[in-house]
Formats: structure tokens, C-alpha cells, sequence
């Protein structure tokens, strides 16, 4: 395994290993890069892992300070707790759920589609889906995608047969176990999903698709990485002339550690991203690095979402089984008759009894709480994600007085949900609730949404630089050797899950590093 | 469908996970919510009747009638300890539970333990509802009831199930009740 000397300036230094800063780092190193991969959390393997909600979350979870403002109802019910992502190894590859979807056509274009629309900072994505589709392709067959390169579809547990037996019942057409990077059969060396149930709590059996056992032991395997957990970045570093040439990580002891770099790219996720940035200014960049622009931090989406349990007479049990192995489709499209622009996507989901006291309706307490979860057994469950909109007041700034442990100012995240959202989270719980109550809910329980799991656009690509952060390529318009590689890139959120999208610019990201190194552009 | 076996196991691991400071069990089953009972007694920063006070409110924030009280106990004891290491706590509590038997001797010249109908004790809490006391107690007892492994299989939740080879022989998809199309 490679290990680097914190002086070796030819190096690419990634900042976080999640979908974006994992895939990116193999991806170099199979085309011979020297990469540093710099991770805040520790490295746990899939034995580590534990079946327990809180005993996870207490494992994986970042739950360093943040604080909030806005009239979103997260920042109500989790002041300090706006995202719940992944602090470890493989980032929150290791907790997410594996739906993987392509954006449509119509979500890289949003400004031209939906026009402008009052109070919110509507862009077209500078690439188009033809542009990304051959990323796709790889992403899909890198992941091991079930519907897609003749991978069968997962099987239906018993919360998808539900929905999907409401779903036909309603008339909804595009209905099934979804586009899954959990194996459906043995693949890449990994095996098949044994229908666990905890895919939020890591994959025990590493049939879900993590950067933790696929990219990053791939990557290290060519000499070419090095991963480093525990190593938290505080500070990005420029040179009088512009270019960025190192980052400060602190180690647990808090001592600090200078590693040079001939390119960074940062993968921290849509909210520690854009902080690192506002965190590293310097003389030429005072409002932040790269943000000549002013939109570090700015347009931070994080999807409409929101869930409807129903409660019937006799036993579902929910918790069998693959967490979201289950889509309606039919809603996701742009269809302003209903009201709003933009779609959204029905999704299984369920929630063992230690979250769902926590999450299903924060704050509540006496017996219409306990006598809905008296009923946890009978209760089928979706997830309600939709495409929220861009705004600039959405955003990521530095708290002014609250720090972390080394001193660095928190990030704070402000977000109010646009009336597009909130007409849209109105349809999405009156089609749900339809869903449940045509094969015979007895009760239903629309709940709100949890603390965000898709963090994006804090950093978003634009073709010109007044208009975003980055370029086509995630390349920084105000410093070449800059680059980022999360999800703060996205110029818009779609409909659909991140992860996939992610993964496929961080392959497509690769090919374009490697050449602009090989051609000394950075 | 497989159905799964609700009465009560009290597993050693979850009996250690779960207690603070240990609460028998057996020494608590079928015993009422009273200042007398000996986990009320043994608490060392709060006083007998503000322990007894603490679980009967405990049981009303979050009621399961086929949840026994041991569990609402296990899942305020750690409170007592609280109270021992941190004065602001211990007086957060007794100002709260003073409040709540000022409350209830007004509407009812009784203390809250001894207001008989549940929904009179609720309507006392709706009266305190914003105080930090009581925000603080819901928001623990969120966790620490329901975090308790053995109430899990009442509410029909398996818990941990890697260990048994996940659910693709046990169940994911026995659904048996729904319309075939």
C-alpha cells in the first residue's frame, strides 16, 4: 500500500472518500495518479458494523456541531443536526441506500424548462445528459446497477408489495424493486443481498455497492493511493500566484499536518465542502477560496422529501429486508398542471422502532404518538423525494461564533422551502397516502422530513463563472488545480437520488485530471 | 407470515446495555408507580417521591399498555445519576416536578402521582409543556425508552438481524393478506 511524504508536490490530494472523493481516487490511480486521499473519519470494515440504530449512528454518523436557521422544519426539530451523512471511510456510501438513477433529459436543463421562476437561482447545468450518459454506463456497470447491463431486479419484501399493490390500485404504471446498486446476484467479488434490513447502518454483507470495499481497496491495490483516516482537513493553501498547493489536516491529537499537493479536489459533501472553502481565505480570495463569484456556499438544495406511513389491520413488517428496494416513477416528471414544477420519486423505506419514535413526528408526545407506534408492525412505509429549488438565500456560511474542537468556524445552514416544494410535498403526501388507503390503511401518518441525507449545490457548476463555482469539468473557475468532486457541483438536484450522478462526474472528472495533468495545463 | 413472539425476554445483553444503574427486573414487575418502591428509594440525588413523580410522568408522556413499568423506570434512573454530577440538572428536576404538584394541587389538592385519570395528568403536562424540564424529559425518553432492545419485540421489531442470515429465509416477503392483480 502506498504511503506518501507530506512534501511530495505531485500528488493529487482528495478531501473526503465518499461517491465522489472514492470513485475519483481509484479512478486516478488506475490511470497511474499518485493520490492522497484525506478522510475525517476513521476506517471501519463491514464486520464492524452494527444491526442497532442509535449504536450506528453513534459509529458512523458526523455529528460534529452545526447549527441552523430558516423556516424548514428540519432546523426546528434538529438545530444542531441539519444532515445526517457519514464521518468514516467511504463517506455516506457506507449508509446510503443504494437507489441509482440517471437524471432526465429536462433536470440538466431547468432554467430553459421551468423559466424563471420568482425566488429562486434557477441555471442550466453547463453538460447535458448526452454528454453524461457514457459516465453513466460506467457508473451503472461499476456499481453493479440491478436493471441495467442484464442485472435482475432485487425481490419485492413485504413493504414493497404493499406500495406496489396500492400503487396498481391507483393506476400508476412504472412500478418496481428499482435501479439498486445491492446485488441481486453474486457480482465483483461480493455477494448477494441477504435481505438484512439495516442498509442504512452499513452493509454487512457488502452486497450494497460502498467506495469503502470497491474503490478504495481497488485503488490501493495499484500502489497509487493512500488513504488516510482521521485526518481532518482544516485549510486549503494558494501561493501568490494563485494556485492552490497544499491542504492542513489535523490528526485526532490535533496536532497539524501540511500535505503539498500538485491538485486538490474536494469531496466533503455539499456542506463541509463549501465550509473548507469559506474556511481557507487568503489575500487574493478573501471572501473564501474560489468564490470570486460569491456563490461558495449559495443555491444548497438537499430535495423535497417527506414520508407516509399507513397503518393496516394485519402485519407487514416493514423492516424485512432491503430498505428501499421499491419505486413509483410515474410522478417524476414535469407536469405544471399539478401545480408545480419539477418531479418527484416514491421510494420504500422503513425505520426500526428506535428512529421512528425519534423521527416520525419530533416533538409529539401522548397517545396519538404511542398508538401509532403500537402499530409499528402493521405499517408499510415511503420516502417522498422530489426536486427542490435552487435559491441563493439557501446556503452554507460560517457560523459567526460557534467552533469546532480545533477552533474552526461551523458551518451553519439556512433554508427556507420554496413554494414549489412545499405544493409539491403536498401532492407527494395525497398521492402516498391514496397509495396506502387503496389497499385499506387503516390510519395514516404523513411524517416530516429527516435531517437531510442528499446535501447538494453549495458549489454548483455553471458554463459562466459569475453564475457558479465550477466549471463543466469541477474544475474551479477561479483556480485551475482546484477541483470538486461531490455533490456540491450540481447545478440543480433532479428528482432522483444523487449518488449515481456523483459517481459518474467523478469518472468523468478522472479522465479529465489525468488529461490536464498529462498536458501540465495544472 | 411469520409472526414473531411478543412476551417479554430479558436478554443479559440488552439488560446491560440498557440499565445504567441496575434495576432488577423481577424486583420491579407487577409493582406500582409509588415513592415506596425500592428503585424510588435507592435513587441517591433525587428525593423518593420526585423519582416516583418522574416515572409516572414518564409513563403518560409516552403510554404503552403493554409496556410494564420496569421500562419506564430503566428509562429515567440515569436521571438520578445525572443528578448527583450535575446540580443544574438535579435542580431543573425538582423545580419541574414541584411545578407539576403545585399544578395539581391546585386543579385537583392532590400530587400529580395521585391525580387518578390519565387524561387529568395529561392535561397538567400540556400546562409545562414548554419548560425546559419538560422538553428535556421528552426528548431523552425518545431514546431511552424506546432504545430498550427487550421492548422491541412488543411493537413486533425483530432488531439485529445479520446474525440469522438476514430475512431472506425468515420473512421479507411472507406478505399473505393483499389483493392479487
Amino acid at each position: 500500500m502506498a504511503q506518501f511524504d507530506l512534501n511530495d508536490d505531485s500528488l493529487v490530494v482528495i478531501i473526503g472518500s465518499g461517491a465522489g472523493g472514492g470513485t475519483l481516487g481509484n479512478e486516478l490511480a488506475q490511470k497511474g495518479v499518485k493520490v492522497v486521499i484525506l478522510e475525517a473519519g476513521d476506517r471501519y470494515e463491514s464486520a464492524d458494523f452494527v444491526n442497532d440504530e442509535w449504536a450506528s449512528f453513534a459509529q458512523l454518523a458526523w455529528k460534529d456541531m452545526r447549527t441552523t436557521s430558516g423556516t424548514w422544519r428540519v432546523g426546528k426539530d434538529f438545530p444542531n443536526l441539519p444532515a445526517w451523512i457519514v464521518k468514516a471511510v467511504g463517506g455516506s456510501t457506507v449508509h446510503w441506500a443504494g437507489a441509482s438513477l440517471r437524471f432526465e433529459e429536462y433536470e440538466f436543463k431547468i432554467r430553459s424548462t421551468y423559466g424563471a421562476l420568482p425566488g429562486a437561482n434557477l441555471l442550466d447545468w453547463p453538460i447535458s445528459l448526452a454528454e453524461l450518459a457514457p459516465y453513466y454506463a460506467k457508473a451503472e456497470d461499476k456499481m453493479g446497477v440491478t436493471r441495467t447491463n442484464g442485472i435482475p431486479g432485487l425481490p419485492g419484501n413485504n413493504n414493497f408489495r404493499v406500495m406496489a399493490a396500492g400503487a396498481k390500485k391507483v393506476g400508476y404504471k412504472e412500478v418496481h424493486t428499482g435501479r439498486m446498486a445491492i446485488n441481486s446476484q453474486p457480482r465483483d467479488g461480493r455477494g448477494s443481498c441477504q435481505q438484512i434490513g439495516f442498509c442504512f447502518q452499513g452493509c454487512k454483507s457488502g452486497a450494497k455497492w460502498s467506495t469503502l470495499y470497491t474503490e478504495i481497496p481497488k485503488g490501493e491495490d495499484t500502489g497509487n493511493l493512500e488513504v488516510r483516516p482521521n485526518s481532518h482537513v482544516v485549510k486549503i493553501e494558494q501561493d501568490a500566484a494563485g494556485k492552490v498547493t497544499g491542504v492542513v489536516y489535523a490528526s485526532p491529537d490535533g496536532a497539524m499536518h501540511r500535505q503539498k499537493a500538485r491538485v486538490v479536489a474536494v469531496a466533503g459533501n455539499s456542506i463541509e465542502s463549501p465550509r473548507l472553502l469559506l474556511n481557507s481565505a487568503s489575500n487574493l480570495f478573501p471572501d473564501g477560496l474560489a468564490n470570486s463569484s460569491g456563490q461558495v456556499g449559495r443555491n444548497y438544495m438537499r430535495h423535497m422529501t417527506g414520508n407516509v406511513y399507513g397503518i393496516f389491520e394485519k402485519p407487514v413488517h416493514m423492516y424485512r429486508g432491503t430498505t428501499m428496494a421499491g419505486i413509483i416513477r410515474d410522478e417524476s416528471r414535469n407536469d405544471p398542471k399539478r401545480g408545480f414544477v419539477g418531479g418527484y420519486e416514491m421510494e420504500t423505506i422503513s425505520l426500526g422502532i428506535p428512529f421512528m419514535a425519534a423521527f416520525m413526528d419530533p416533538g409529539a408526545w401522548g397517545r396519538s404518538f404511542t398508538s401509532a407506534m403500537d402499530g409499528y408492525s402493521n405499517m408499510a412505509g415511503m420516502w417522498l423525494i422530489g426536486e427542490d429549488m435552487p435559491r441563493e438565500t439557501n446556503r452554507v456560511t460560517l457560523d459567526p461564533a460557534a467552533k469546532d474542537k480545533l477552533g474552526m468556524p461551523v458551518a451553519s445552514v439556512h433554508y427556507d422551502d420554496h413554494p414549489n416544494d412545499i405544493a409539491m410535498r403536498a401532492h407527494a403526501v395525497q398521492q402516498g397516502s391514496a397509495i396506502y388507503s387503496a389497499v385499506g390503511a387503516t390510519r395514516l401518518i404523513p411524517t416530516p422530513p429527516y435531517p437531510s441525507t442528499h446535501n447538494m449545490g453549495t458549489n454548483r457548476m455553471s458554463e459562466k463563472p459569475r453564475d457558479g463555482v465550477i466549471n463543466k469539468f469541477g474544475q474551479t473557475h477561479d483556480i485551475k488545480n482546484l477541483f470538486v468532486s461531490d455533490g456540491s457541483q450540481f447545478t440543480s438536484g433532479a428528482a432522483c437520488n444523487p449518488t449515481l450522478t456523483i459517481v459518474s462526474l467523478a469518472i468523468r472528472q478522472a479522465d479529465n485530471i489525468a488529461r490536464m495533468m498529462e498536458q501540465r495545463e495544472i | 407470515m411469520r409472526e414473531i413472539d411478543r412476551r417479554t425476554q430479558f436478554s443479559r445483553r440488552g439488560f446491560l446495555r440498557t440499565t445504567g444503574a441496575a434495576v432488577p427486573a423481577a424486583a420491579i414487575a407487577g409493582t406500582s408507580i409509588s415513592a415506596g418502591a425500592a428503585w424510588a428509594q435507592d435513587a441517591k440525588a433525587i428525593a423518593p417521591h420526585a423519582m416516583a413523580t418522574l416515572v409516572k410522568a414518564a409513563r403518560d408522556i409516552f403510554p404503552h399498555d403493554h409496556i410494564g413499568d420496569v421500562f419506564y423506570v430503566r428509562a429515567v434512573t440515569p436521571w438520578d445519576a445525572k443528578a448527583g454530577k450535575d446540580d443544574a440538572h438535579k435542580a431543573m428536576v425538582t423545580e419541574g416536578i414541584a411545578r407539576l404538584d403545585a399544578d395539581a394541587q391546585d386543579a385537583h389538592a392532590s400530587p400529580y402521582l395521585s391525580v387518578a385519570w390519565e387524561s387529568d395528568r395529561v392535561a397538567l403536562l400540556r400546562g409545562i409543556e414548554h419548560t425546559k424540564f419538560f422538553k428535556t424529559l421528552r426528548a431523552d425518553l425518545v431514546v431511552s425508552l424506546y432504545n430498550q432492545p427487550e421492548i422491541w419485540p412488543k411493537f413486533g421489531y425483530e432488531g439485529s438481524s445479520a446474525e440469522y442470515g438476514g430475512y431472506l429465509a425468515r420473512g421479507f416477503d411472507d406478505i399473505n393478506w393483499l389483493p392479487t392483480a
